[in-house]
């Protein structure tokens, strides 16, 4: 693909071989490869040399089971069979072990226990809305503090809003900071006089409110759970507070991952703007399935024009047309009209140029006849070559129209973002789906060079 | 026909947009559907090309036919001290709740609240009716969370109704439930023919039939055309000499079969080998998913990417198989 020399092409090599980069974190909109990319950048990486850990949220089931990761245990285990000095560890969030984890650790037995038995607790735990976005700031401050890895590769999960992770310390600061779980602190001093002084207003009405809307029960669950937390709370924002500054740090490297399409790359543009009004370092935007062509220097409309070209011509030439081709080999379709079509048409044959696999031969070998003109309908063998290279012309034209269109797209975006460096990632035939995908991946990753 | 339809799949799969387009088909002559979104992303105003959604159900759409589609983004907050004013008249302590964090806290930390709040939302505009005793909407439509998160989402009202044995959240619950788990509702997935959405669908479907949530209908999105039929992808993987399609092009008059009409041989049966890598996998995928005993749609890719008409078009596709 060629690419606009005006552009600043995303130097993904460099980032990953930087001893100074400690975490890449892969965001963007829902679909557009996240996880693939997150996972390709740690098998590079560890397959130049780093010893890296891939921390994956919510990762596509075929993905993780290719990098050796199909049980949830919520400890980044070794994927095998990682080529180079390296090492490739990866794991899943597992957000009420991590949850569990940080109970068990900040709080003496007793109480751990206490807290890991309220039903309050054990919903918040499993992931409710927000938890997760807690956890995975957790789960990467704990992996960085460990300092056992040199790079740390973060999946982002499909989130409601864009960076809800980023959000999640301010929103945790905000409950803390507020009112309210004072009010849920002091369950002794509610009716009392020293309650009534600080939280005076609307009083009575909010408490009221909230046993009328939680039921007594829960109320007392909700009150149990929150004086349990008392004293791991700062402890939370702390931790909260430090990891994203950690994010803010040099170390790290965002890159948004998008299609090139229309939606995918507002979003992207958005994810742009919010890492920058938070001051996070974006390394770059890494396009992902992007199609190209090998027959660029034809176009869509010439591709379409030869194609309908050959197709009136092989309506009326097919003795002609099978002039091309040499007459061995019968019609399988031997007349059936509705089979003619069938795999198995006489071109088959054994041309110098194609080394025809065994069972194509065979087909061919067992035609009989000479067969043309037998088939009015579509498939007497000679129109097949015109209808088949029609075909190819007008498969050609779909991609050259595909790849106008996520140009047209892209320059759209880098035109109002010239300051995003860019990687573009060929969208492969195939699924990706085990470590030679991924590898694929990488190769397409670093192969745009400044 | 449920009357609460919900809209789910994998991230990008075309869950906005086959919710809307569901929307539009269902508001045949003379009735009207709401379209919910769920999650703050007005990506139903961006769809229909319209500004920024309220807490508010407007009219967005006249469907073909004459029926109308409403929408509504559900705010959680909004949605909590509508429900706080409509069952207790609290409407004052809202203010005051939300003054000490408490609105906050339901609808962001609170586990369960905001979906509590979200499908009971949604419910309850299945249940309203209007002074005549008539349904104030034939359907409600919800472009829901994605695969990975709908069971809990829907689900949560059994959680909730659990962790609140009494009170009012749990009567709440639990008459959202019955709304949930009975033949009133579907949820749809929708999926791509690629072998990541058609895991996470297989998943899904699984999930939900353990939760007891009725699963509808299998969407396939974005299905694209077939260019190369059978014959000629057989043809072109190798068994027909190059020389052969170099002369032939070169008779299209795209060059000389030795000079720029063959050297686009390679190169096109470069595509073609690719078109059909990608034909067999989809092939495979849709075996896959017809394995579910589901009744599957599918709906074509529009090459030139989707607009209002766009939508249009699938909804109208959508109407032909049968769907609305
Ligand atoms: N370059 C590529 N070529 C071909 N297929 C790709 C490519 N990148 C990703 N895919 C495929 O696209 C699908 C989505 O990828 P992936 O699951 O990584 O996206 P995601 O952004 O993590 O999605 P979600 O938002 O659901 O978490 C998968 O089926 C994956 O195999
Ligand atoms: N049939 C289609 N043909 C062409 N483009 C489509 C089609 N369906 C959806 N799209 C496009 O695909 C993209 C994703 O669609 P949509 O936003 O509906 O997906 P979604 O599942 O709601 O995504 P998210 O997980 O981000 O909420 C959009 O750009 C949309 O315009
Ligand atoms: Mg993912
Ligand atoms: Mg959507």
């Amino acid at each position: 693909m060629s690419l606009d020399p005006a552009r600043d092409p995303l130097d993904v090599d460099a980032l990953l071989d930087d001893p100074k980069t400690r975490i890449v974190v892969c965001c963007g909109s829902g679909g557009v490869g996240k996880t693939t990319t997150a996972a390709a950048l740690g098998l590079r990486a560890a397959e130049r040399g780093r010893t890296v850990v891939v921390l994956t949220i919510d990762p596509a089931r075929r993905l993780a089971q290719s990098m050796g990761i199909d049980s949830l245990d919520n400890v980044p285990r070794r994927v095998k069979d990682v080529h180079g000095g390296g090492e490739l560890h990866a794991m899943m969030l597992d957000m009420k072990r991590t949850f569990d984890e940080i109970v068990e650790a900040h709080a003496d037995k007793e109480r751990a226990g206490a807290i890991l038995s309220n039903p309050f607790y054990q919903s918040l735990s499993a992931g409710f809305a927000g938890t997760q976005e807690y956890m995975a700031m957790e789960k990467l401050g704990q992996l960085r503090s460990r300092d056992e890895w040199d790079l740390i590769v973060v999946d982002t999960p499909p989130s409601r809003s864009a960076l809800d992770f980023l959000d999640a310390p301010k929103r945790l600061g905000s409950f803390l900071d507020g009112k309210l779980i004072r009010l849920l602190m002091a369950p002794a001093k509610m009716g009392g006089r020293a309650g009534m002084k600080f939280l005076n207003v609307g009083m009575s009405m909010m408490t009221g409110a909230l046993g009328k809307l939680l039921g007594g029960q829960l109320l007392r669950d909700v009150q149990t759970f929150v004086a349990a937390m008392d004293t791991m709370f700062g402890g939370f924002r702390k931790r909260a507070d430090a990891t994203y500054r950690l994010l803010q740090a040099p170390g790290t490297a965002f890159l948004v991952v998008a299609s090139p399409e229309r939606d995918a790359l507002r979003e992207a543009a958005y994810f742009v703007e919010r890492l920058a009004a938070d001051d996070m370092p974006l390394a770059g935007l890494v396009l992902n399935r992007v199609h190209g062509s090998g027959a660029a220097e034809l176009s869509a409309e010439r591709a379409l024009a030869a194609a309908e070209n050959l197709e009136a011509s092989s309506a009326g030439e097919n003795l002609e047309a099978s002039g091309i081709v040499d007459q061995e080999g019968g019609n399988v379709g031997l007349g059936n009209s509705s089979e003619s079509e069938a795999p198995g048409s006489p071109e088959a044959s054994d041309s110098p140029e194609t080394s025809g696999s065994s069972p194509s031969t065979e087909e061919t070998d067992s035609g009989t006849g000479s067969g043309s003109g037998s088939d009015p309908g579509a498939g007497s063998g000679s129109a097949s070559v015109e209808q088949l290279t029609a075909g190819l012309l007008r498969l050609h034209a779909e991609r050259m129209r595909l790849l106008a269109r996520e140009r047209h797209t892209r320059d759209r975006f880098t035109a109002l973002h010239p300051e995003v460096a860019v990687a573009e990632v060929a969208a492969l035939p195939g699924d990706v789906h085990d470590l030679d995908g991924l590898r694929a991946i990488g190769d397409q990753l670093a192969s745009t060079r400044p | 026909m449920s009357r609460l339809q919900v809209v789910s799949g994998k991230g990008g799969t075309g869950k906005t947009t086959v919710a809307a387009a569901l929307a539009l088909a269902l508001a045949t002559e003379g009735k009207r559907t709401l379209l919910v979104e769920v999650e703050g992303r007005q990506g139903i105003a961006q769809l229909f090309e319209t500004e920024a959604l309220p807490y508010e159900e407007r009219k967005i759409a006249v469907a073909p036919g004459g029926g109308e589609v409403y929408a509504l983004a559900i705010d959680p907050e909004l949605a909590l001290l509508d429900y706080l004013q409509m069952f207790y008249k609290l409407g004052g302590a809202g203010r005051a709740l939300k003054k000490l964090g408490a609105v906050d806290f339901a609808t962001t930390i609170a586990p369960g609240l905001r979906d509590v709040l979200l499908t009971g939302k949604a419910c309850e505009a299945v249940r309203r009716k209007d002074k005549q005793g008539r349904f104030a909407y034939d359907c409600v439509v919800m472009d829901a969370p994605p695969t990975g998160r709908i069971t809990r989402f829907l689900n949560v009202n059994d959680e909730v109704a659990g962790l609140a044995r009494i009170g009012p959240i749990h009567n709440q619950a639990q008459a959202v439930m019955r709304v949930l788990k009975s033949p009133e509702t579907s949820v749809h997935l929708v999926t791509l023919l690629e072998e990541m959405p058609v895991q996470e669908t297989v998943d899904g479907i699984a999930e939900l039939r353990a939760a007891q949530l009725p699963v509808g209908r299998v969407i396939v999105n974005m299905v694209r055309p077939t260019l190369l039929d059978e014959a000629e992808l057989d043809l072109g993987l190798g068994r027909t000499p190059r020389t052969a399609i170099a002369k032939t092009l070169a008779a299209a008059g795209l060059g000389g079969a030795r000079g720029a009409a063959g050297r686009l041989v390679d190169p096109l049966l470069a595509q073609a080998a690719e078109y059909a890598e990608r034909h067999a996998l989809e092939g495979a995928q849709r075996a896959v998913l017809a394995g579910h005993g589901l009744p599957l749609h599918e709906l074509p890719l529009l090459a030139d990417g989707l607009d209002l008409a766009g939508l249009y078009e699938l909804a109208a596709e959508l109407r032909t198989q049968g769907i609305a």
